[in-house]
């Protein structure tokens, strides 16, 4: 296929992703707005007023990079496993794999659909976020950045998810057991300078921690960790996932026999 | 000029150790209406799915017009369009966008996208149906749209998968019409099916594969040449209380209406009518016991099967 016809067929994938998102914005944009503005008004406004300061800001402040960025890694990897794996479970991944369209565009649009999910969904959540607090903006390159890498990332392991997956259980394991857990002990609700030092160690071995910190960096100005480390470590662990979520689809795994 | 499918000397031992193909090789000539007939898991679907890309091969190798399946795969795969057995589209889109979508796969402009899913939906008798979502179609419905998806970048070879098990017979027949009349207009066909009489009508060509091994590649006309016999049913009145003796004709009396006739190759039918006209039995209608094509496809699957001992 020459540039133009890859394009297109890169295209085509996006615009079916994002089409099939959008016809069911009720389980797909709808949801995370209601959990957010829940926690906006719970974590931020009725609890978070009790707490006092956090890091130097209002509890509220505080916790809406976190919260817009949980949106973003649960939207992106979640797009990505429930579309791919649909097209295994219906057979229709079959019409990509008999056209002469590569293996790293196939991918690619995936990636680049559960991206638009978590940026709209992320969108969607700061606008709600003005409804209980005024962001400060540090720097937009930094969030703009993150935001996009983090979407990425994410959005390969749904990827990866959804190849390996046998069943729908297998697709919700990752999300239930995995993600969650690491992104309640990402730092969305609190500052890892409040841990023990031993813990604080330990959470440094969560990746979602330097996704949170380095997108609340370019908010309030303030993070965690040293944000350039956070950025080489993102990136490494989205190169690293897409070569070996482009290694699998290579192998045919889960798709072919 | 290359063939329009070449395959070579393909193996495929799956993961359970199941070896669906011994080394297979065929060859299809541009402009051919092929049949692949076989039992069930003799390794047509195997076959076809290497072909198709969804199956890794294990040995062996896939040429499509003459661009090689594992080296020049973007090529290669331009030229195919694949209609599988089982209906597999996504079934909350509408008719148009799995067209639609399915060209933009191929790298074609959305203009000319547009154009070919309208042709091709109006050929097949989908186009008011349009925007319906896909699994809201009847079964004969969902057919035609797979076929409409498969020819909708233009390939030069369509391989169908049984393509008409489950539709009646007229939506048969129409497809039938359909598919001389795009072979006639070049496009080489590969057709598997449990339907004999499909392919007895369809096709020039035909390979038999059987325990994962190709046992018979010849033209349709050639095979039926080596058929020995024919079977007839007659219909006779008046009814007879038993057997009726007839020379050279091996016969089993079904019941007094219902002879079958076991019919050798160039004996001819005259000398039985004229034994039937001395006993006073008139022939009230006749017909084949069973296809041609089939008598001679479970001959062939018997035969193998007493050789293989499998």
């Amino acid at each position: 296929m020459n540039n133009k016809e890859i394009f297109i067929a890169l295209s085509t994938i996006v615009r079916r992703e994002i089409r099939r998102f959008t016809r069911i914005w009720a389980q797909t944009l709808l949801p995370p707005a209601i959990t957010m503005s829940l926690y906006f008004v719970i974590f931020g406004n009725l609890i978070g007023s009790r707490i006092g300061q956090m890091g130097g800001f209002s509890y509220m402040e505080f916790i809406v990079p976190g919260l817009i960025m949980m949106s973003v890694i649960t939207n992106s990897y979640s797009n990505v496993v429930s579309s791919f794996y649909s097209a295994k479970f219906q057979g229709n991944v079959e019409e990509m794999l008999v056209s002469p369209m590569p293996n790293w565009v196939i991918l690619v649009g995936y990636i680049m659909g559960g991206m638009a999910r978590g940026i709209m969904v992320g969108f969607i959540v700061t606008i709600l976020s003005l409804f209980f607090t005024d962001l400060q903006l540090h720097s937009v390159l930094v969030i703009m950045v993150v935001t996009l890498l983090t979407s990425m990332l994410f959005a390969t392991g749904g990827f990866i998810n959804a190849m390996l997956a046998n069943s729908f259980d297998d697709v919700s394991i990752v999300p239930t057991f995995i993600l969650t857990p690491l992104t309640y002990l990402g730092s969305v609700f609190y500052s890892i300078s409040l841990l023990p030092e031993f813990w604080q160690g330990i959470s440094q071995l969560n990746p979602i921690l330097y996704m949170v910190s380095t997108f609340r960096y370019g908010f309030l100005g303030t993070s965690d960790i040293n944000i350039f480390i956070a950025l080489a470590v993102i990136v490494v662990m989205t190169v690293g996932l897409f070569i070996c979520a482009l290694q699998m689809l290579n192998k045919g795994k889960g798709i072919r026999s | 000029m290359k063939p329009a499918l070449s395959i070579n000397n393909l193996e495929k031992i799956y993961d359970n150790g199941f070896v669906a193909l011994k080394g297979v090789s065929i060859n299809v000539e541009q402009g051919d209406f092929f049949a692949l007939l076989g039992p069930n898991g003799a390794g047509k679907s195997t076959t076809l799915g290497i072909v198709s890309s969804l199956v890794n091969p294990t040995r062996g190798s896939v040429e499509i017009f003459g661009f090689d399946l594992a080296t020049q795969m973007t090529k290669a795969k331009k030229h195919l369009g694949v209609v599988p057995q089982e209906f597999n589209f996504n079934g909350f889109e509408t008719v148009y966008n799995i067209l639609k979508t399915q060209a933009g796969f191929y790298g074609i402009a959305p203009d000319l996208a547009a154009q070919r899913s309208e042709f091709y939906l109006k050929k097949l008798g989908l186009w008011d149906k349009k925007d319906t979502a896909s699994r809201m179609l009847s079964g004969g419905m969902k057919r035609r749209l797979m076929i409409a998806r498969a020819l909708v970048h233009e390939p030069k070879l369509l391989i169908l998968d049984e393509p008409t098990a489950g539709v009646d017979i007229e939506l048969r027949r129409s497809m039938w019409e359909f598919l001389q009349e795009i072979n006639a207009a070049g496009t080489t066909i590969i057709l598997t099916t449990h339907y004999l009489e499909e392919a007895e009508y369809l096709c020039k060509n035909v390979a038999i594969i059987d325990q994962g091994r190709i046992v018979q590649n010849t033209s349709i006309k050639a095979l039926l040449q080596q058929l020995d016999s024919e079977t007839f049913i007659f219909d006779i009145t008046p009814s007879l209380s038993s057997q009726p003796i007839i020379d050279g004709y091996p016969l089993t009396f079904e019941d007094g209406h219902t002879l079958v006739v076991e019919v050798k190759k160039g004996q001819g039918l005259n000398g039985l009518f004229r034994q039937f006209e001395t006993l006073g039995i008139t022939v009230t209608s006749m017909r084949n016991k069973s296809n041609r094509l089939e008598e001679m496809f479970i001959s062939m699957v018997e035969s193998n099967l007493e050789r293989t001992g499998e």
